[in-house]
C-alpha cells in the first residue's frame, strides 16, 4: 500500500500504507512515549491530529480493547516508523494494522519519523494531509490540500467527542460529581468509579441549571481536543458553578477553569506529549513523573489578577501544570494524573478532589 | 543543595577487569571523581587497577594504586582523614568492602560518613533473607526461596518446593557458583558447591521460575534522591528468558513486549521498592513477568550503580554514575542539570526513539574444553551494544561488533546452516553462546515460533525478528531498492556481498553510487523533544542525517569494541588518554567504538562519539562523512590494526606507523630481514601452511617449539609442542581457525627470562619508557606473566643492549608512535621474540610507574611533535618498584586447568607500588586477591627432576620462616636428601586427607610446578580446588622462588601506604 504524509510546508514523506485506505487530515503532532498506542490512538483529546510515535517499533504487543481509552480510534492518522506485523500478547485481540482499518484510519510506515519530530521541535506544530492508497500517490496535490487547511485552534471539535446527552454512571457510590464532557479518556471515569463515586457525564455544552438539577457533590471538566477557548459552554458553567461547587480540572478541563476565572491560554510551540514530563509540586518541592497530552497552556502572567495561584510548574519548561483558588475548593492539573499511558505517581489528585465534595 | 559540612571524599573502585566486574566500574568510578571535583569536594580514590582513568594521577586529590583490603582502606582513611566514603561506585568489590568497614566499626571511628544509599540499606537490598522480608512488607511477589547454610536445610526446602530449583550464593560476583538444579543430584551438588563459595556461608534456594513456562526477565534502572524524588532511567528487556545471567543475556532497551498497563505495573513496583529501601543514589532491580499469565515477581535488586546502569546510560545518554554522586553529596534531581540537553534537569524519566540491543562477548575461543553452557553464573568477559531504528538493525550490529569474524545473523562467508535436527533441539533446549544461529537454524529447517519458544522459552516477539532476518536475507539482490531495504534491516556489506554472490567493495560501490549511505542520528535521552548538546550519534539508514561534520581540524581515534582476553581496558585506557592529548593540541577528537562499559563511549570524553561496530564498512562510512584530517589505529588494540591496510587502500590519512610498517614487523620474512641487517639475535624460526612443512621446519629448529598462527591478539591458539605427535595434531585442530594465514614455529627458549619493553619513537628518534622483567620465564604468555619495573637481575650491559637493540628496531620498523617489543634473555644473551609497532597492554601500567602519559605522548608524536621537543630525556628508573599481576577467569570457568601457558588467560591486571620488589610484588598478590602466608602449611609438588633441585633454596628459606611443607613422594625423596623435612602426601583416592585439610582452610598455599594435565589427575584436581577455596596456587618455579623472596621480606613487617601523587614527588626531588 502506498502512502504520503504532506505538510502545509510543503514537505512531503512518502512511505508504505497500513489501516485503512483513505485521505485525512489534521494537525501533526508527536508523543515521545514508547507503550501506550493503544490507549493514545483512543484518547479523544487527539480530535483533530495525525499523531506520530518517537519510538520505531509500533504494535509490538497487539490491540487489547480494554486498553480503550473511547470507544474508538480518535486520532485521524497514524505516523511511524514501523508497524509491527506479529504480536505477543496473551490480551491482545488484533495487529494494529487491522485495528486501524476496523476503524477507517489511515497509517503511514516506513518514514523517517525522528526527522518529522525535529521538524515540529523547530517550527512547530504543522497541519499535514495523510493519504494512503494502492496507487502511487499524487503529492503535488496533497501538499496542496495541506496547504489550505483549516487552522487546528480555530475548530470546535467538542461535539465530536462528547456524550449526546446525559449520563448516570453509577458506581454505588454515596456521592455524585458533575463530569462536562469535552472528550473525557475512560481511565478518568474508572478513577472514579473505583473510588466509589457516581458520575453524571454532561455533554460539553451543559448549563449551569442543567448541573444544579442533578443534585452533585462536585464538578469535573475533563480533558479534551482542541483550542480552551472553543469551550465557551463549560466555561460559562465553571464562571457560575464556581462558589457553588467543588471543581477540578485536568488538562483540557483545567484550562476552562483558567478561563472561567480571569486567567489566559496560549498555544504551545509544540506542545507536551509523553509519560515522561516532570512536573513540581511547588509546596511540597517535590518532583513528579507525569504523563501529558496537550498543545495549549495555561498563561502563567495571566493569573496574577485572577485568584488562582500555581500549585505545579513543568520542571523542563516551567510552564504551569496546575492552579488552586485562594478561597474556593477548586483545583486543576494539566497533567494527566489517570495516566494511561504513564506513571501513575499522582492519582492522589483524585482522592484531593473527592475529599472536597460536599 | 550539595552539603558543606564535608570536604573530603574516600571512593573505593572495584580493583581488576574480571568475569562479571570490567570496566563499568572505571566508567562509574571515573565520572564520580569528576562529579565530585567539580562540586569542590577533595578526593581520595583507592583501586588496586592501574589500567583505568580513575587512578590517573590528575583524576583525584590524592590516588592509591593498592590492594583493595578493608586494612589498607583503613590505613589510608587514617593518613587522608575524609569526612565522607562514596561506597556504590566500585561494584561488588566497593560495596563489600564499605559493608564491612561499616561493620568493623572502622568509619565510625574514624568519623567517615557513608555518603548516598545509607549501609543499612544496602544491606536491606543485599541480604537475600532481608530483602524478603522487606517485600513480604510491602506486599511485593517474590519468588518461593529459604536460605540456608548446610545440606540438611537444603533438602527441606527441596522436599517443600519442589525441583527445579535455583542456587544463588549470597555475596559472590557474577554469580559465581549459582545454578539450576533439575535433579536431585545436581541440587546437592551446586548446593554444596555455592555454601563454599560464599564468602558467608550461605546460599539462597529460590523455586525455579523457568523461561519454558513463560517467564521473561526485565530490568529497571532507578534513581531516587533525599527528598523521595524517583525516577526510572531505562526499561530493560532481556531476549534470553529466565534462568540466563542478565550479564549473559541478550538485552534490549527499551522493554519491546510490555503494554503500558504491565510497563506501569512493574514501574510502580520498582519505584515502591527503592522507596522502601531508602536508596539515595542509583538502583537496580530485577523482574520476571510471565507472559502467559501477567503476573510478575522481584528477582533482586542491586543497590548500586552496576554493569547495567552503564549499559543503561550508554543506551540513553543519562549519565547514572554521575548522577548519583551528586545525589550523594546531598542534591536532588531536579537542581542537577542535564548535560545533554543543557537546558533541561536530571529530574524527567528519559525516552528513546531507536532500539539498542546488547551482546555479551565470552571468552570460549580461548578455552576450548569450558563447559560452553550459559545459565545463571556470568562467563562473559565483556559485552557490545549496538543502536539501530529497527530490531533487525540493531542485533545484526550488535552481532557484527563482537568481532568473532561474523558480519551480522549468517549469510557471511563463515556461514553454515545446521541441518540436523536433533542438534539444534538440544542447542535451543540447552543454550550456549551460539543459540542465535541455531534458532536461525531452526527457521530454516522449517520450525515456527511456537516450537522454539517451547524450547527456548524466548518470547515469540524476538523469534519472529529472528525469523524477519533470515526471510528477508532471501529476497535479497544488487538492485538498489532491495540494497536500501537490506541496509535497514541490518544488513552489512559482507552479508549482502556474500548473498548476491559479489565482493564486499563492490557492493560498496553499488551503494555508494546510488548515495545508499548511512544517516547519523543523535542519543539524546528525550526522543528530539529537545536539542542535544553533546553529539553522541549512531548510524542508522533513514532521510535526515544529524552529524552535522564540523569544519575544524578533527582526528578519529578508531577503538578497541568488547572487551575479551588479550584485548582489555588497557586499550580503552589508551583511547581516551589520546582524546585528551588532541584535546589539548587543539584538535576536534572523534571516538568510534561500541562498548558501553567504557570510557571512551562516556558523553563528555570525546568532542564526537559514533557509537558504532568497528568493522571496515561501519568505519569507514564514518571517516567518508567526516573526511577527518587523520585517523589514529594505534591506541585500539588489534582491531583498528587489522583494518589498516585496506583503510590506506582507501586513501585515508593515517597517523602514525604506516600499515605496510605494522605489516613489515607482523611478517616474519620481513620482520626477519631487518633482524639480520641489525645484527639482532632472534630464536631459530620458520613459517608453514601444511603439516609436513611445519614437522620440517621443527626437525630443523628442534624441540620444544613454539607454535601459533600469524596475527593473533592474545596468543590465541599458541602452544609449546615438544615433539613430532604434539606438532601434528596442533596443526590439524587449532588452525583451522584461520586457514589462510601461515603457522609460525619458533625455538621454545627453555628458562629463559622474558622482558617486554616499551618505547616511542618520531621516526628519527627513540625514548625506551620502560624494561619490565617477567616474573614467569618464556614460553607464559606476557599478557599473564607478572613483571617488574625496574628490572631486578638484568647486569647493565644487558639493559643497555635491550635499549639500543629497541631502539635500532623501532626506527628500522619506521615506527611512528608507540611500539612494544619482547625479548627473551639467556645465559645473557638478549633474543628478540616479537615487536609490536602500536599501544601495547602495559601502556597505562608504565605510564603510571614512570609518571609519563605514553599515549598522549605518542599523540603528541603522531601530531608532529619530537622527542626532542617533548624533552622527555633518557631512559630512566623509577625510585620505587612496581609490580604488575595479573588475575584469572579459572573461578568461573569450570572444566579449565589453572595453568599458565603461550595462551594468554588473564582478565585483568592490578598494580603493587612499594620500596622494593618483594614488598611490592606482595602487594601485587594481594591486590589480585591471592594473599602469601606469612606462617602456615605449604603444599609442594614439582613435576620434573631438574625443578625439584632447583627447588631446594626457596624450600629450605620456607623451611627456615617455620613453614610446613606437604609434598608429593617424587619431591620428598629430594628434599630428604637435601635434609629439607615435609610431610608426605598421599594419593588423593588412597587417602584424601589433603583435600580435607584444604577444605578445613588447614592448607595456606600451593605451589604445584605442572605444565598441565588432563582432569582426573591429583594435580589437577588439587589445582582447581585452590581455585574454589581462594588458596593462593603457584604454578611457576620464578613464580614460587619470587613469592617466597616477597614472603621472606614481608614476614615480619607491614607495609605502608602512599598516593601516586607522594610517590611521584618523591621521584621529582
Amino acid at each position: 500500500m502506498f502512502a504520503a504524509l504532506a505538510l502545509k510546508d510543503g514537505t512531503v514523506f512518502e512511505g508504505k500504507g497500513f489501516g485503512a485506505l483513505k485521505e485525512t487530515a489534521g494537525e501533526v503532532v508527536f508523543n515521545t512515549s514508547f507503550v501506550g498506542y493503544e490507549e493514545s490512538l483512543t484518547d479523544p483529546s487527539y480530535k483533530g491530529q495525525l499523531l506520530t510515535l518517537t519510538y520505531p517499533l509500533i504494535g509490538n504487543y497487539g490491540v487489547r480493547k480494554e486498553n480503550f481509552e473511547s470507544e474508538k480510534i480518535q486520532v485521524e492518522g497514524f505516523i511511524v516508523r514501523e508497524f509491527q506485523d506479529h504480536y505477543a500478547h496473551k490480551d491482545a485481540v488484533q495487529t494494529i494494522h487491522d485495528f486501524l482499518k476496523e476503524h477507517n484510519i489511515p497509517g503511514i510506515s516506513d518514514i523517517d519519523t525522528r526527522m518529522l519530530t525535529i521538524k515540529i521541535r523547530e517550527h512547530g506544530v504543522i497541519n499535514g494531509c495523510l493519504q494512503t492508497s494502492e496507487q502511487p500517490i499524487d503529492t503535488a496535490t496533497l501538499v496542496k490540500k495541506a496547504k489550505s487547511l483549516e487552522d487546528y485552534g480555530q475548530k470546535n471539535l467538542l461535539k465530536e467527542v462528547s456524550v449526546k446527552e446525559p449520563e448516570f454512571i453509577d458506581a454505588k457510590g454515596e456521592k455524585t460529581i458533575a463530569m462536562i464532557d469535552t472528550g473525557v479518556k475512560l481511565s478518568i471515569i474508572r478513577n472514579f468509579t473505583k473510588r466509589k463515586i457516581n458520575v453524571w457525564r454532561f455533554p460539553y455544552n451543559a448549563t449551569a441549571d442543567q448541573i444544579r438539577e442533578k443534585n452533585v457533590q462536585g464538578l469535573f471538566i475533563a480533558n479534551g481536543p482542541g483550542n480552551p477557548e472553543q469551550a465557551v459552554e463549560a466555561i460559562e458553567a465553571v464562571k457560575q458553578l464556581k462558589e457553588e461547587l467543588p471543581i477540578t480540572g485536568i488538562c483540557l478541563g483545567h484550562q476552562i477553569v483558567a478561563l472561567a476565572l480571569g486567567g489566559k491560554t496560549y498555544k504551545l510551540k509544540f506542545g507536551h506529549r509523553g509519560i515522561n514530563q516532570p512536573v513540581k509540586n511547588l509546596k511540597e518541592n517535590k518532583v513528579y513523573i507525569t504523563s501529558q497530552n496537550h498543545g495549549f497552556g495555561v498563561d502563567e502572567a495571566s493569573l496574577k489578577n485572577t485568584d488562582l495561584e500555581v500549585t505545579y510548574i513543568n520542571l523542563n519548561d516551567g510552564s504551569v501544570e496546575g492552579m488552586q483558588h485562594k478561597t474556593l475548593p477548586i483545583q486543576t492539573v494539566q497533567m494527566h494524573p489517570e495516566a494511561n499511558p504513564g506513571p501513575q505517581d499522582i492519582e492522589i489528585i483524585f482522592d484531593k478532589f473527592i475529599e472536597d465534595l460536599k | 543543595m550539595k552539603r558543606t559540612d564535608i570536604k573530603k571524599i574516600l571512593v573505593i573502585g572495584s580493583g581488576p577487569i574480571q568475569i562479571g566486574q570490567a570496566a563499568e566500574f572505571d566508567y562509574s568510578g571515573t565520572q564520580a571523581c569528576k562529579a565530585l571535583r567539580e562540586e569542590g569536594y577533595k578526593v581520595v580514590l583507592i583501586n588496586s587497577n592501574p589500567a583505568t582513568i580513575m587512578t590517573d594521577a590528575d583524576m583525584a586529590d590524592a590516588v592509591y594504586i593498592e590492594p583493595l583490603t578493608v586494612e589498607i582502606i583503613e590505613k589510608i582513611i587514617e593518613k587522608e582523614k575524609p569526612d565522607g566514603i562514596l561506597p556504590t561506585m566500585g561494584g561488588q568489590t566497593g560495596l563489600n568492602l564499605a559493608v564491612q568497614l561499616h561493620k568493623k566499626g572502622i568509619l565510625k571511628k574514624h568519623h567517615v560518613e557513608p555518603l548516598g544509599t545509607s549501609i543499612e540499606s544496602i544491606e536491606q537490598g543485599e541480604d537475600r533473607e532481608l530483602f524478603k522480608k522487606l517485600c513480604i512488607e510491602i506486599k511485593e511477589p517474590i519468588p518461593e526461596s529459604k536460605t540456608v547454610e548446610n545440606l540438611k536445610q537444603a533438602s527441606e526446602f527441596e522436599k517443600e518446593c519442589g525441583l527445579p530449583i535455583v542456587i544463588r550464593p549470597a555475596y559472590t560476583l557474577g554469580g559465581t557458583g549459582g545454578g539450576i538444579a533439575y535433579t536431585h543430584e545436581e541440587f546437592e551438588e551446586i548446593t554444596q558447591h555455592g555454601i563454599n563459595l560464599s564468602p558467608i556461608k550461605q546460599v539462597l534456594l529460590e523455586k525455579a521460575i523457568l523461561g519454558t513456562q513463560g517467564w521473561g526477565e526485565f530490568e529497571f534502572e532507578v534513581m531516587r534522591d533525599k527528598n523521595d524524588n524517583c525516577i526510572i532511567i531505562c526499561p530493560m528487556e532481556n531476549l534470553d528468558a529466565m534462568g540466563i545471567h542478565t550479564g549473559e543475556s541478550i538485552v534490549t532497551a527499551p522493554t519491546q513486549t510490555l503494554n503500558d498497563k504491565d510497563f506501569q505495573m512493574l514501574r510502580t513496583s520498582a519505584i515502591k521498592v527503592i522507596r522502601a529501601l531508602k536508596i539515595e543514589g542509583g538502583c537496580n532491580i530485577q523482574f520476571s513477568f510471565n507472559y502467559l499469565t501477567g503476573e510478575y515477581v522481584i528477582i533482586e535488586v542491586n543497590p548500586r550503580v552496576s554493569r547495567s546502569s552503564a549499559l543503561a546510560s550508554k543506551a540513553t545518554g543519562y549519565p547514572i554514575a554521575r548522577i548519583a554522586t551528586k545525589i550523594a553529596i546531598g542534591m536532588t534531581l531536579d537542581e542537577i542539570p542535564n548535560d545533554v540537553t543543557k537546558e533541561t534537569f536530571a529530574c524527567f524519566e528519559p525516552t528513546i526513539d531507536y532500539t539498542v540491543v546488547k551482546i555479551p562477548r565470552w571468552p570460549f575461543d580461548k578455552f576450548p574444553t569450558v563447559d560452553k553452557r550459559i545459565g545463571t553464573q556470568m562467563k562473559s568477559t565483556g559485552e557490545t551494544m549496538a543502536i539501530g531504528r529497527t530490531f533487525e538493525e540493531a542485533l545484526q550490529k550488535a552481532l557484527r561488533s563482537l568481532e568473532v569474524d561474523r558480519f551480522g545473523l549468517g549469510h557471511d562467508p563463515k556461514d553454515k546452516i545446521c541441518e540436523d535436527k536433533e542438534e539444534i533441539i538440544q542447542n535451543l533446549k540447552v543454550p550456549t553462546h551460539k543459540r542465535m544461529m541455531y534458532i536461525r537454524d531452526a527457521f530454516a529447517l522449517g520450525m515456527n515460533e511456537t516450537e522454539i519458544n517451547k524450547l527456548t522459552g524466548i518470547n515469540t516477539w524476538f523469534l519472529t525478528k529472528i525469523k524477519n532476518i533470515y526471510e528477508h536475507a532471501k529476497t535479497i539482490t544488487e538492485d538498489k531498492e532491495s540494497i536500501k531495504q537490506a541496509k535497514r534491516m541490518g544488513f552489512s556489506d559482507v552479508q549482502i556481498a556474500s548473498i548476491t554472490k559479489k565482493s564486499e567493495k563492490e557492493i560498496r560501490e553499488i551503494r555508494k553510487q546510488h548515495g545508499i549511505l548511512p544517516t547519523y542520528k543523535m542519543v539524546d535521552t528525550c526522543a528530539a523533544e529537545f536539542e542535544a548538546k553533546t553529539p553522541y550519534l549512531y548510524g542508522t539508514y533513514e532521510q535526515e542525517d544529524e552529524s552535522r561534520p564540523s569544519k575544524n581540524k578533527k582526528i578519529i581515534i578508531i577503538g578497541s569494541g568488547p572487551i575479551r582476553i588479550g584485548q582489555g581496558i588497557e586499550f580503552d585506557y589508551s583511547c581516551v588518554h589520546s582524546v585528551f592529548a588532541l584535546q589539548d593540541a587543539g584538535y576536534e577528537a572523534i571516538i568510534i567504538n561500541n562498548n558501553p562499559e567504557t570510557v571512551s563511549t562516556d558523553f563528555d570524553t570525546s568532542d564526537k562519539l559514533y557509537f558504532e561496530p568497528l568493522i571496515f564498512e561501519d568505519v569507514m562510512n564514518i571517516i567518508d562523512r567526516e573526511q577527518p584530517h587523520g585517523v589514529i589505529l594505534q591506541f585500539g588494540g588489534q582491531t583498528p590494526i587489522n583494518m589498516a591496510m585496506r583503510l590506506q587502500n582507501e586513501g585515508v590519512n593515517i597517523l602514525g606507523t604506516q600499515p605496510e610498517n605494522i605489516d613489515t614487523a607482523e611478517n616474519r620474512d620481513k620482520f626477519g630481514a631487518i633482524l639480520e641487517t641489525l645484527k639482532i639475535p632472534s630464536a631459530p624460526w620458520g613459517t608453514a601452511r601444511s603439516i609436513n612443512e611445519a614437522l620440517m621446519k621443527a626437525s630443523d629448529i628442534g624441540y620444544p617449539v613454539l607454535v601459533r598462527p600469524s596475527y593473533v591478539i592474545g596468543g590465541r591458539a599458541m602452544q609449546i609442542v615438544d615433539n613430532d605427535e604434539e606438532l601434528k595434531s596442533y596443526m590439524e585442530e587449532a588452525v583451522k581457525v584461520s586457514p589462510n594465514h601461515p603457522v609460525l614455529v619458533d625455538k621454545y627458549l627453555a628458562n629463559a627470562l622474558e622482558l617486554d619493553v616499551d618505547a616511542l619513537c618520531d621516526g628519527k628518534e627513540v625514548f625506551v619508557a620502560a624494561i619490565m622483567e617477567h616474573i614467569e620465564e618464556a614460553g607464559v604468555h606476557s599478557g599473564d606473566s607478572a613483571c617488574v619495573i625496574p628490572p631486578q637481575s638484568l647486569k647493565p650491559e644487558v639493559k643497555q643492549k635491550v635499549i639500543d637493540y629497541t631502539k635500532k628496531l623501532a626506527l628500522a620498523i619506521k615506527t611512528v608512535g608507540l611500539i612494544n617489543i619482547q625479548y627473551a634473555v639467556k645465559d645473557d644473551v638478549v633474543y628478540i621474540l616479537e615487536a609490536n609497532p602500536r599501544s601495547s597492554r602495559t601502556i597505562p601500567y608504565v605510564s603510571k610507574s614512570i609518571n609519563k602519559p605514553m599515549a598522549k605522548l605518542a599523540t603528541q608524536v603522531l601530531l608532529g611533535k619530537t622527542i626532542e621537543e617533548l624533552d622527555l630525556g633518557d631512559y630512566t628508573e623509577p625510585t620505587f618498584t612496581t609490580v604488575k599481576q595479573v588475575v584469572f577467569p579459572f573461578l568461573k570457568l569450570q572444566g579449565v586447568d589453572p595453568v599458565l601457558g603461550p595462551e594468554m588467560k588473564s582478565t585483568g591486571e592490578v598494580m603493587g607500588i612499594d620500596t622494593s620488589f618483594g614488598k611490592a610484588l606482595f602487594k601485587g598478590f594481594e591486590a589480585s586477591q591471592m594473599k602469601l602466608p606469612k606462617k602456615g602449611n605449604i603444599i609442594v609438588a614439582i613435576g620434573r627432576d631438574d625443578h625439584k633441585e632447583q627447588a631446594i633454596p626457596w624450600a629450605k628459606n620456607l623451611v627456615e620462616m617455620g613453614f610446613k611443607l606437604f609434598c608429593t613422594p617424587g619431591t620428598r625423596d629430594v628434599f630428604i636428601k637435601h635434609n629439607i623435612p615435609s610431610t608426605t602426601v598421599p594419593k588423593i583416592r588412597e587417602d584424601p586427607m589433603i583435600m580435607d585439610m584444604m577444605k578445613r582452610n588447614e592448607i595456606h598455599m600451593v605451589i604445584n610446578l605442572h605444565r598441565g594435565s588432563h582432569p582426573g589427575t591429583d594435580s589437577y584436581t588439587i589445582r582447581r580446588k585452590c581455585i574454589e577455596l581462594n588458596i593462593p596456587l603457584l604454578t611457576r618455579m620464578p613464580t614460587a622462588k619470587a613469592a617466597v623472596k616477597a614472603i621472606a621480606e614481608m614476614k615480619y613487617v607491614e607495609y605502608d601506604v602512599k598516593s601516586l601523587q607522594d610517590h611521584y614527588t618523591k621521584t621529582n626531588t
